[in-house]
């Protein structure tokens, strides 16, 4: 069949920005899309509005348009580049829907535009509801059985034909109000009833209940041959009824007999032969547990989250498999990478397990509401390969950073059997596996729990051992038998003593296994490892026999994504390893992302799939021995090690782990300032609620709090009164008392941002940022200009000069990035950090210096001048790029939108113009804001801010909108001759500010206040309200000022090569 | 956990003198066979009693095995033919609606000595690099007295599997019936794994299962609609009496089916030779290519030796399959008489269902002679 001769140019479409549910495995699939079709020969465009991207990268497509992913914008990317053809599976629901879109209106047809990989057809049955459902009968593949009614009558009758329990869910309420489980019909007339009258338009669908049954994936692949595989089954954890992507995951499939499996994988087949996906599709499936009953919950016609998964836990790359069957080759014509004997058209066997564990941000959204449901909360995910289910989770929980290194969580542990027990008969939460170990560990058994949360007894039973084996631990000699078997189950050294209040006997070194798609059936050469504990060393085998002679160095990645660290991080893990290889080195990967691109197992010479503590990263480097290791490109995970790896006597490529710390260590980090003669915000370490008091009277309110040693603005606050500080160390105290406060002078002033590299002699800025929210808004939450719009001449050359200082006397070697705060007309150093950032791949890319290329290469003894730039700042474009962060607040109930000092983005794009409206325009669509021009307008704003909110409201008035205000600014506003509406408080009874965002008058909302988080407060409550209604809420005064509905001038495309 | 605690070891000796320890399940004592592995990640109770693995002693590549027990309606046997059995960790509280039993009674009741916590993987990659090879599993340590270790290594070496047909085939006639009687079908029990009696009954055939040794005198006294020869163990080439009554069989002109074994004798009854594979197919994960359709197939396979397809005689039978990866013989279609065999399972337990359609071809071929009869 080999490749269409139809095909010559192909667009690709990314999946944008990253938010819950659609992160970086989109990257990493788009990523090898775009690889897979320039081997063919064809040309690529790609559009993705997200700049931190490896698939936005120049090698990476013929045409890069980093623009807005709307249906306008890519109609116009294809009237003037007229492709054939358009990709349509591997941008996620993002790229699909847009696909979609322009199959169905005709556009494609029109402009002689083919659809690859799924067809209109195809997306229509697995997308719509009743297709899909229609789809499935015709083949005989059972749906869970549901029924729109409109009467308690027809709810009862339907119930009796599909058996209880059943879901209620009534039609438009918001978060399912009024619904529930009926398990007769005495509840069901209940809350049918309720439903119906709570439902606008009355009805209710009625919907068997399945859940705690098993949840069980199956990724598929299907070529235009009709030649069917399925690359990989999962089951989750937890049963039906939390989201997959908040489910910890274990592939293959454990608890399935060869019955149940096949029963499944020949339904996935049935499933994917009838949508006719040509590529790769995602099955997911409820089967019960005490039957052979099955229901198809989902099917999802593209590349996903889980075919990530499936990827990296098998070693068989989907997307690229995909890709090549979009243009026209067959599962049989391609080669099977790995072994480069065998072909695609096989099935992987694993001989190891593998575990997903999800990642959620509520260590930084304390008053989220922890629940897990049908909607997905993790930001990100671990993966962990070993060779029993306890090794396995034993690395994975490791690998997610949570502060534990085993299934103990120390809440847990402290807490009365009777509360856990309650917590367990409570909906499920993000920590419910931390939770049921601890009623493992308290004695609870196995049926007791089973019969409490469904989890598969076969999951229990494994936890139980790891219970037993702490227990064996802590009783007696620690032997070496028992250390060796605690190895065996996954555990470190450090944690086996602790359980063992003893040395360890003797030390035993982990080797390594290659992932190899075939457990050991044929010879294979990837250089995809993981470790355990016997006695054959595989990596060290495949180093011997493949030496080359080059120098080896580690670069180590940046774990699960989270909130403060992402995608970037990445980005530039992946860089410095291309450039090493460039340089003549082996670069080899460490991390434990499976949805990233630097855990492709063919970007490094050599991939270590493990957690990225000390002892792991140890034995990959005694298996290695490298001749230095790379930190400052994964974030503060890979830094983090710094210090461990160094005195170790290992050889830290780039500024030195002793400057490290003396940028994270604070009165190192006073002593350099003053020493270079930099200001910065007056500040003192505090370890009581007395001493943080005194202090921050001394200082003058506002001030900043925050613990030492934070990460992306971690449990940080402006407290602008004596009561804030006394709250605030009240939390703080109650965790760790052990962990001093900083408190520092709040400057409102302007935020500027510079990530410079340094050679230790000379350094370059490419680009100075500078953020349109006043200091006080995380650097990862505000938008950010390039470049820098409103600083004066002075200014710009004391940054330069500062940066110069810094860079110099902390002897970086590579990377550093600087926050400064400019204030009353005064550049005061806010933040050192000497590594790789946030802001490093959008700097790269609209400056076009490639910074990680330039940085990897001074690690290596070039200078700036070798590499032909001069020392200072680059010359500006002549153009402009804002970055606008992005956030997953609809996904995550309960968490206060007002930004702050914490960040709350999850992601971010780029939009790039001729000027700064432009620019600001792009980036806010790209990041979904619906801009209007007209309409209403509710400000709700703290005192100190109502004077800046004249101007403000005027210039919304003046376009046409109505304003709206609660009584006090509604009154201030009116006197200064604003016409502004009067609405009551919430407190003040209906009808109330709640009621008025609900009536669709609003559209934009100005909501800034003095407190925030506290779900209960009016504020929170008004700005969740704004969230669900999708109205555009404005949070920071200067976003406000900012919003360019002044504007509206017309976009213009710009292509990014 | 307190099974590898109180667990007592175990050994693997192989032929070539490296010893595997580990821990003892299942019975105790001493058990020679024929190493090898699969790769089958789900199905090991199919597995266990699938007669084909007689004489050998099968280690499970996929490490947690016993997940989910044993129950009685999951056997492609009464009993377990494996002489040993290997994995990395059995499941002692194992969890199905189905489970009846843990691997490990089951082990016991066979009789079949089971080796566990050994490096499975590197075993696996030594039996790739060299090919499959005799071993020994005992209880008894070996490495105490060099003299009792010689001893098992001669033992070991000396080991082949032998008179395996025989060894597993019923003595006995047993007859199937399906609901509603539609066709007759002769099955020749070589060995047979129950589901492919079960697919033959599941389509209205009433299965006469018959020994390995029937004449084609006693077939044709039957007047089957079809003749369907079943998978079974060992060397192909050793039954010679059994491939002489093919040739004799396949001149009734009834629509014959053959699977695995059957598929090797019926093409050793024409002339063609087999051979032994290094390491053999054994897994639920083999790409197989329907050369007619240019379909490619994923199977189940169990089967050390294979059909030498250029030795087929062109004018005979031709090549109707292949192996996506090593390109061996996995079907025969014959020209002169209405007989196509496959060398991989259709009839899965464990494995894919992916290639039962050849059972409807093997149907439509009964109909197809009713239909001239007719004319």
């Amino acid at each position: 069949m080999a490749l269409r001769n139809d095909i010559k140019k192909v667009l690709v479409i990314g999946s944008g920005p990253i938010i819950i549910g659609q992160a970086a495995e989109f990257d990493y699939a788009g990523a090898q899309a775009c690889r897979a079709l320039k081997q063919e020969g064809l040309e690529v465009v790609l559009i993705n509005s997200n700049p931190a991207t490896i698939m936005t990268d120049k090698a990476m497509a013929d045409k890069i348009y980093i623009e807005p992913l709307t249906l306008d914008v890519v109609k116009r990317v294809i009237e003037i580049e007229k492709p054939d053809s358009v990709l349509s599976t591997l941008g996620g629901q993002t790229g699909l829907t847009l696909s979609m879109q322009l199959a169905e209106e005709g556009f494609l047809d029109s402009h002689h535009v083919k659809l690859l990989g799924a067809d209109p057809e195809t997306i229509h049955k697995a997308e719509d509801r009743q297709a899909f459902k229609d789809t499935m009968e015709k083949i005989g593949e059972p749906c869970i059985p549901s029924k729109v009614v409109e009467t308690v009558e027809d709810a009862v009758n339907f119930a009796k034909e599909i058996d209880y329990p059943v879901i209620v869910r009534p039609a438009f309420t918001l978060g399912g109000t009024g619904g529930g489980i009926a398990y007769d019909e005495a509840q069901l007339r209940d809350i049918s009833t309720n439903g119906l009258r709570l439902s606008p338009i009355t009805q209710v669908l009625i919907e068997k209940c399945i859940s705690g049954w098993k949840e069980i994936e199956f990724e598929v692949i299907r070529d235009r041959k009709g030649n069917v595989i399925t690359v990989c089954s999962m089951e989750n954890f937890d049963p039906v009824g939390v989201h997959t992507g908040d489910s910890i995951v274990i592939a293959p499939a454990v608890t399935l007999s060869d019955r149940e499996y096949q029963m499944l994988r020949t339904a996935s087949l049935n499933i994917i032969s009838e949508l006719k996906v040509e590529g790769g599709c995602n099955c997911q499936f409820a089967l019960h547990p005490e039957s052979m009953e099955y229901a198809v919950i989902e099917v999802n016609p593209r590349v996903s989250r889980s075919s990530a998964l499936a990827s990296k836990a098998t070693g068989y790359p989907i997307a690229k498999v995909a890709t090549k069957i979009a243009v026209g080759y067959t599962l049989d014509e391609i080669m099977n990478q790995v072994t480069g004997k065998t072909y695609a058209c096989f099935e992987p066997a694993l001989d190891y397990v593998v575990i997903k564990f999800p990642k959620w941000a509520f260590d930084k959204f304390v008053y989220a509401k922890r629940t897990l449901g049908t909607q997905m909360k993790a930001t990100g995910e671990v993966m962990a390969i070993g060779t029993s289910f306890e090794q396995a989770i034993m690395k994975a929980v490791r690998s997610t950073e949570l502060g534990v290194d085993s299934m103990n969580m120390k809440k847990y542990q402290e807490m009365p059997i009777e509360n856990i027990l309650e917590l367990l008969q409570g909906s499920v939460e993000d920590e419910r596996s931390f939770q049921v170990f601890a009623a493992l560990k308290k004695g609870v058994s196995v049926e007791k729990i089973h019969e409490i949360t469904m989890i598969d007894e076969w999951f229990l039973e494994k936890l139980k051992n790891l219970v037993e084996l702490e227990d064996w631990l802590a009783d007696g000699e620690l032997t070496e038998e028992k250390y060796l078997l605690a190895k065996q189950y996954g555990y470190l050294d450090r944690t086996i003593e602790r359980f063992s209040g003893q040395k360890c006997p003797m030390h035993k070194n982990a080797v390594y296994k290659m992932v190899d798609t075939c457990a050991g059936e044929f010879k294979a050469e990837t250089p995809y490892f993981y470790s355990t504990y016997d006695d054959e060393n595989e990596a060290e085998q495949f180093i011997a026999r493949t030496d080359t002679g080059k120098k080896k160095v580690i670069v180590f990645g940046s774990g699960p994504i989270r909130i403060g660290q992402g995608i970037e991080f990445d980005y530039c893990s992946v860089h410095c390893v291309w450039t090493l290889k460039e340089l003549g080195y082996e670069a080899v990967i460490c991390n434990n992302n499976p949805e990233t691109v630097s855990t492709d197992f063919d970007t490094g010479d050599r991939l270590y799939f493990d957690p990225l503590t000390p002892e792991d990263v140890d034995n990959i480097i005694e298996t290695e021995k490298p001749y230095g290791v790379v930190v400052q490109f994964g974030g503060q995970t890979a830094i983090k090690l710094t210090r461990h790896l160094a005195d170790k006597g290992v050889k830290i490529l780039g500024t030195s782990a002793d400057n490290i710390d003396a940028a994270e260590d604070r009165e190192r980090f006073d002593e350099l300032l003053e020493k270079c003669g930099i200001p910065r915000p007056e500040g003192f370490t505090v370890m009581t609620t007395k001493e943080a008091v005194k202090v921050a009277e001394k200082l003058g309110y506002p001030v900043l709090l925050r613990p030492s040693y934070v990460l992306g603005g971690q449990n940080m606050i402006i407290a602008h009164s004596e009561q804030d500080v006394v709250e605030y160390m009240g939390i703080i105290t109650s965790h760790m008392i052990e962990n001093p406060v900083l408190i520092d002078k709040y400057m409102m002033g302007t935020e500027v941002e510079v990530d410079a590299i340094c050679d230790g002699k000379d350094f370059l800025i490419p680009g100075i940022m500078e953020h349109i929210e006043r200091a006080g808004v995380h650097s990862g939450d505000s938008i950010s200009i390039y470049p820098a719009q409103n600083l004066s001449k002075k200014i710009r050359e004391t940054i330069i000069e500062y940066t110069r200082r810094l860079a110099l006397a902390l002897e970086v070697i590579g990377l550093v990035n600087i926050q400064y705060v400019v204030y009353r007309d005064e550049v005061y150093v806010i933040e050192v950090n000497p590594r790789s950032s946030r802001t490093v791949p959008y700097i790269s890319k609209v400056t076009g210096i490639p910074m990680v290329d330039i940085a990897t290469k001074i690690m290596f003894g070039a200078t700036l001048k070798d590499l032909g730039y001069e020392t200072g700042l680059h010359p500006e474009g002549d153009y402009v790029a804002v970055k606008v962060p992005v956030f997953s607040f609809e996904k995550l109930q309960d968490v206060d939108t007002m930004l702050g000092p914490e960040m709350k983005s999850t992601g971010e794009c780029l939009g790039i113009g001729r000027n700064f409206e432009d620019a600001l325009l792009k980036g806010l669509v790209a990041a979904g804001y619906d801009l209007k021009r007209e309409g209403g307008l509710l400000i709700s704003v703290r005192n100190s801010e109502k004077k800046e909110m004249i101007r403000i409201a005027d210039k919304f008035s003046r376009m046409g909108f109505d304003l709206y205000a609660t009584s006090g600014t509604a009154s201030y506003l009116n006197r200064n001759m604003i016409a502004t509406n009067t609405v009551r408080k919430i407190s003040e009874g209906s009808p109330n500010t709640l009621d008025l965002l609900e009536s669709g008058k609003i559209h934009y909302m100005i909501s800034t206040s003095a407190k925030g988080r506290m779900p209960a407060r009016d504020s929170v409550r008004m700005r969740r309200k704004s969230v669900e209604r999708s109205i555009c809420s404005l949070t920071a005064v200067d976003t406000a000022m900012h919003s360019p509905m002044y504007y509206c001038p017309k976009e213009r495309l710009t292509t990014w090569n | 956990m307190a099974l590898i605690r109180y667990a007592s070891p175990a050994w693997l000796v192989l032929a070539d003198g490296q010893i595997f320890r580990g821990k003892s399940f299942g019975a105790t004592g001493t058990a020679i066979g024929e190493v090898v592995f699969t790769t089958s990640m789900t199905g090991y109770q199919e597995t266990l009693t699938d007669p084909s693995y007689y004489g050998q002693i099968v280690t499970q590549t996929f490490p947690l095995i016993g997940n989910y027990g044993v129950n009685a309606s999951d056997f492609e046997s009464s009993k377990s033919y494996v002489n040993g059995y290997i994995v990395r960790e059995w499941c002692d509280k194992p969890s199905n609606f189905r489970c009846e039993d843990t691997i490990e009674n089951f082990l016991k009741q066979n009789q079949i000595i089971g080796l566990y916590h050994i490096d499975t993987r590197r075993l696996t990659r030594t039996l790739r690099e060299a090919g499959v090879m005799n071993g020994a599993i005992t209880t008894e340590n070996p490495e105490e007295n060099p003299e009792t270790l010689e001893n098992l290594l001669k033992q070991i070496r000396a080991y082949a599997v032998i008179n395996a047909v025989e060894s597993v085939t019923d003595s006995e006639r047993h007859v199937y019936a399906p609901e509603e009687k539609k066709y007759q079908v002769v099955l020749f029990d070589f060995g047979y794994k129950r589901n492919i009696r079960q697919e033959l009954v599941n389509r209205g055939c009433e299965v006469i299962v018959v020994p390995a040794q029937t004449s084609p005198e006693e077939i044709r006294e039957l007047h089957p609609d079809g003749i369907m020869l079943s998978n079974g163990p060992g060397n192909p080439a050793e039954n010679t009496q059994i491939i002489e009554n093919l040739k004799e069989i396949a001149k009734l002109q009834i629509p014959i089916f053959g699977i695995c074994l059957g598929h090797q004798l019926m093409a050793l009854a024409h002339g063609a030779k087999t051979e032994k594979l290094k390491y053999g197919h054994r897994g639920a994960n083999q790409p197989v290519i329907d050369l007619a359709s240019g379909r490619t197939y994923v199977t189940s396979q169990n089967h050390g030796y294979a059909v030498v397809g250029d030795s087929l005689d062109p004018a005979i039978a031709e090549v109707s399959h292949i192996n996506a990866n090593d390109r061996t013989c996995e079907g025969v279609r014959y020209k002169k008489i209405n007989a196509f065999t496959v060398q991989f399972h259709p009839e899965a337990h464990g494995g894919p269902l992916d290639t039962a359609y050849l059972f409807d071809e093997f149907i439509s071929r009964m109909q197809e002679n009713f239909r001239k009869e007719a004319e």
